[in-house]
């Protein structure tokens, strides 16, 4: 198990707790029946449950403040919450916590089409930007495949990726600045808030820091994104082939010839079912794996490009090359790739989304291995793929109610994940480590690193209060995990302080 | 070789933390100009050069410190690639590049007494050239650094793959923190195929209609790729497939130009750049008004960036910096007189203080280069 030792605050601890949250928020603000928490018990990674202490929904930055105020006073944490929809349990919350919603923060502040920046609160949805931008005919790039439900302020902590972010970059490329709240009530603007459009800042590169902090430096209460000009014309192409490897070769072909498609995806055979059962995309259900590409640009760009693309994809001996005919059909070849997860959870009771990068070049042994794993712990995956950028998602499916299940599939999980990293690639590309992710994190990185990410967390929060316990684990824990990351038979420096 | 070598760095940090004695990081001082003055002895990355590894279908790159920037931009040139963010050199373009790529790291060494871009120091200084806006900043093509912390502790962050959010993101934080926080031993970047197509376009224009026309274009998808205003001209460059080049062409108009027009800008070789008076980079919103302050102008980045060569006083040029929404560095020129960087508030102030001591707990590292208290 990897979530956090549940402590509980003593009846009379949370009492206090309540009456001071109360004193300074309106009543609607605060939430303490058992029945008005469950909605907020976990997040998009479902299989870990618990009740916070208490949740409140403040409607101003100065409330904010004055719940983390409480929170310092009474020595409580205090975890942030989006949408929900984040898949590691970034969002989970503490029973001895306060969890803070910031649903409430829902405003699109100015739409700056000369600048092309958007000035956001927190609890904005993914979606909502582009849809506002769109009269002017610009749009906010990084696409999760949640972007309907997920909020930017989640978008910031996890650094969420989307299918176009080969060409058009992370969150963390496409934020010009942050208003951030510190635990200790501290009101700080990272790069021009009231006048954004500037493209650096004095100082260290906190917005990158922040960006994929998941919650634990602080709370994001304003956001200013990058608009980009909407590309006059997108075109898909989708190449069926009959192993996953020569898919995978594709790939490696269209980059090394100079292409940079707006998205490049893979899905592999059992995903391809799924999501034709699901969206009815007209996906070749018999094709060992798909590549979906986009390109944009002006129309005569476009043009020309699919022409070569489409000769690359040939090249690389696709049993078959579509483009779409018109709008509808792009969007239909999209619909079976976004639809992808809740696709998989229509033919499985449950299915656990994993997140590894790897080298591109690595894709073949290690979706090889991946379907050894996959005999070996009895349990069936379908591969979903940001192919350009090499962030795999196997979707191990399983049933919770089968005593043992879940664990067997954490067990794969944690073999796909080490196997990422062996291959020199990371245990999340996009989701985040959450809780989720603790235990590989310690394989990942040395104890020296794993205490220079502590001391960081320190210098933005030194009371630890925000998200303890999350995202990055603690010797202790490593220890515990039995995951010790050590190079060569010994600890780096065992004999210098640490922090 | 290489390990010894940084065997030997690792040792001068930990006897300098010992002592508490600060180091001034060297690269191969081409931006030796940029940043506050500090004391201290020399920490010399220069011998610590080699590619590590290049696999151009990755789009990644992986180098020591001490690898000229030259050396590494030849090499992706041979697999007609390029440093997304056109970094600019400050110093002599050589030395010429070995051939062979990938495979064994090399150790090169620079010319003495030359002053040559490193990689460790494109990456320190974090700035960027004309393809900024489009192309993104140095810190937006980091993927990951090995660095050697205050503590004498060799740490790997990111790594070399495109995403990653396993822990805090310090590899893009080592992007222009001038040596304050860690030394950079190795790092790697992405990097991007060459456009097929480039041309640069020239115009007249006063300075208002060339503002006006460039929040224009910038709000169309055209493959715009730099931008530069001075002394009544605009120019352009677009960059991208030949069809869609060409029909940007007949947006934007003008006369074909020599693209060599862009070096120079980018390593402040133009007649602008030259002389003694100060010079201001003020970085501004895209579309911010002009600065209208007494001295001469080029601007850079659609608006973004705007270079101003005056006497005024540090103060009046960072008030009206602000007061449009952005701020300003004392570039070149400053002898010590003023204060290089914008002032940072308290709090902020504060805040890059506790990081710079969880990075550099004695204070070691360039003390000073950035800001007095850091
Ligand atoms: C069906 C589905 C598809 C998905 N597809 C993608 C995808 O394509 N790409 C991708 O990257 N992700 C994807 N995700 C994951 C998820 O949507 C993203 O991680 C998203 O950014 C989370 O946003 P949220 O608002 O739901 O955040 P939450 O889940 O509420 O919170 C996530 C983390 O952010 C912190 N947090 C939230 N708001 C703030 C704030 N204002 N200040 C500080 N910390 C805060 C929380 O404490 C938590 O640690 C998907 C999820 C689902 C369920």
């Amino acid at each position: 198990m990897n979530a956090p030792a549940e402590v509980l605050l003593s009846p009379t601890q949370r009492s206090a707790l309540l009456a001071d949250l109360r004193n300074a928020l309106p009543a609607r603000c605060v939430l303490a029946e058992a029945e008005d928490l469950r909605p907020y018990e976990c997040d998009g990674l479902s299989a870990y449950r618990r009740l916070p202490a208490v949740a409140v929904l403040p409607e101003t930055i100065e409330q904010i403040r004055a719940v983390l105020r409480v929170c310092r006073t009474h020595n409580v944490p205090v975890v942030a919450r989006g949408a929900g929809t984040g898949l590691s349990g970034g969002a989970l919350p503490l029973s001895n916590g306060v969890l803070l919603g910031l649903a409430k923060f829902n405003r699109i502040l100015e739409i700056d089409p000369d600048n092309r920046v958007a000035r956001v609160q927190p609890g904005v949805r993914n979606l909502a930007i582009s849809e506002a931008a769109a009269a002017h005919g610009l749009y906010y790039a990084p696409d999760p495949s949640s972007q309907i439900a997920c909020s930017i302020g989640g978008n910031v902590a996890e650094n969420s990726g989307g299918v176009h972010c080969l060409k058009y970059g992370l969150t963390v490329h496409n934020v010009q600045a942050i208003k951030l709240l510190t635990m200790d009530g501290e009101l700080l603007e990272i790069g021009e808030c009231e006048k954004p459009g500037g493209l650096d800042n004095p100082g260290y590169d906190l917005l990158a820091v922040l960006t994929g902090s998941e919650g634990l430096l602080g709370l994001v209460v304003e956001v200013t994104v990058r608009l980009l000009p909407k590309p006059e014309r997108a075109q898909v192409l989708l190449a069926a082939y009959d192993s996953v490897e020569r898919a995978g070769e594709a790939v490696a072909a269209i980059i090394g010839a100079g292409v940079i498609p707006a998205g490049l995806e893979m899905m592999d055979n059992p995903a391809i079912r799924a999501a034709e059962a699901f969206v009815h995309a007209g996906y070749p259900e018999d094709a060992a794996a798909i590549l979906l590409c986009e390109l944009d640009g002006t129309n005569e760009e476009v043009s020309e490009e699919i022409m070569r693309v489409r000769q690359l994809l040939l090249d690389s001996g696709a049993t078959e090359v579509r483009t779409a005919a018109d709008e509808a059909q792009r969007q239909r070849f999209w619909a079976g790739r976004k639809g992808a997860f809740p696709a998989v959870g229509r033919i499985s009771p449950d299915y656990y989304c994993m997140d590894g990068t790897i080298p591109r070049r690595e894709l073949g042994r290690v979706l090889g291995r991946i379907e050894e794993l996959s005999v070996e712990h009895g349990l069936q995956v379908a591969n979903v793929f940001h192919a350009g950028d090499g962030n795999l998602h196997p979707l191990i499916l399983f049933d919770a109610n089968r005593p043992g299940e879940l664990e067997r599939a954490e067990a794969f999980g944690t073999a796909i994940l080490d196997l990422c990293v062996a291959v020199g690639g990371t245990v999340t590309g996009e989701h985040g480590v959450g809780i989720e992710k603790l235990a590989p994190m310690c394989g990942q990185f040395t104890a020296g690193e794993l205490e220079q990410f502590h001391a960081v967390k320190a210098a933005f929060d030194p009371a630890g209060l925000l998200n303890p316990g999350k995202a990055v684990p603690t010797l202790h824990r490593c220890a515990e995990f039995g995951r010790m990351h050590v190079h060569h038979g010994e600890v780096k420096f065992p004999d210098l302080p640490r922090f | 070789m290489s390990d010894d070598h940084e065997q030997q760095l690792v040792e001068q940090v930990r006897r300098a933390a010992e002592a508490g004695s600060p180091l001034a990081i060297r690269g191969g001082n081409s931006k030796a100009f940029y940043g506050r003055a500090v004391k201290g002895e020399s920490l010399d990355l220069s011998g610590h050069g080699g590619v590590v590894s290049y696999e151009p279908t990755e789009l990644v790159i992986t180098a020591r410190a001490g690898t000229p920037l030259a050396e590494i931009e030849a090499l992706l040139a041979e697999k007609d690639q390029m440093l997304p963010f056109e970094p600019p050199h400050f110093g002599a373009l050589a030395p010429s590049p070995s051939p062979q790529g990938g495979g064994e790291p090399r150790a090169t060494s620079l010319p003495r007494g030359e002053r040559v871009a490193t990689f460790g120091g494109m990456l320190a200084a974090g700035l960027s050239g004309p393809r900024r806006p489009w192309g993104g900043a140095v810190r937006d093509a980091v993927l990951g650094v090995k660095l050697l912390n205050g503590r004498g502790e060799v740490l790997k962050f990111g790594g070399q793959v495109m995403k990653n959010v396993a822990g805090y993101d310090l590899s893009r934080l080592m992007a222009g923190s001038l040596g304050t926080l860690a030394v950079i031993l190795e790092a790697s970047v992405r990097v991007l195929p060459k456009p097929a197509v480039q041309i640069t376009l020239v115009q007249e224009a006063n300075e208002d209609q060339a503002a006006g026309r460039l929040v224009a274009w910038g709000r169309k998808p055209l493959p715009l790729s730099a931008s530069l205003y001075h002394d009544g001209r605009l120019w352009v460059r677009l960059s991208g497939a030949e069809q869609g080049v060409a029909a940007a062409r007949a947006v934007i108009g003008g006369e074909e130009a020599d693209g060599d027009i862009w070096r120079q800008t980018r390593d402040q070789t133009l007649p602008f750049f030259q002389g003694d008076a100060p010079l201001w980079r003020v970085s501004l919103p895209t579309a911010a008004q002009a600065l209208d302050l007494s001295g001469a102008t080029l601007s850079e980045w659609g608006g973004a960036l705007r270079w101003l060569r005056s006497d005024l006083s540090a103060g009046a040029i960072r008030r009206r910096a602000a007061a449009l929404g952005g701020h300003a560095i004392l570039f070149r020129g400053h002898d010590g007189v003023c204060e290089v960087f914008h002032p940072l508030p308290p709090a902020m102030l504060l805040l890059h203080k506790r990081l710079k001591a969880a990075f550099d707990p004695r204070g070691i590292f360039n003390p000073g280069r950035m800001y007095a208290e850091l």
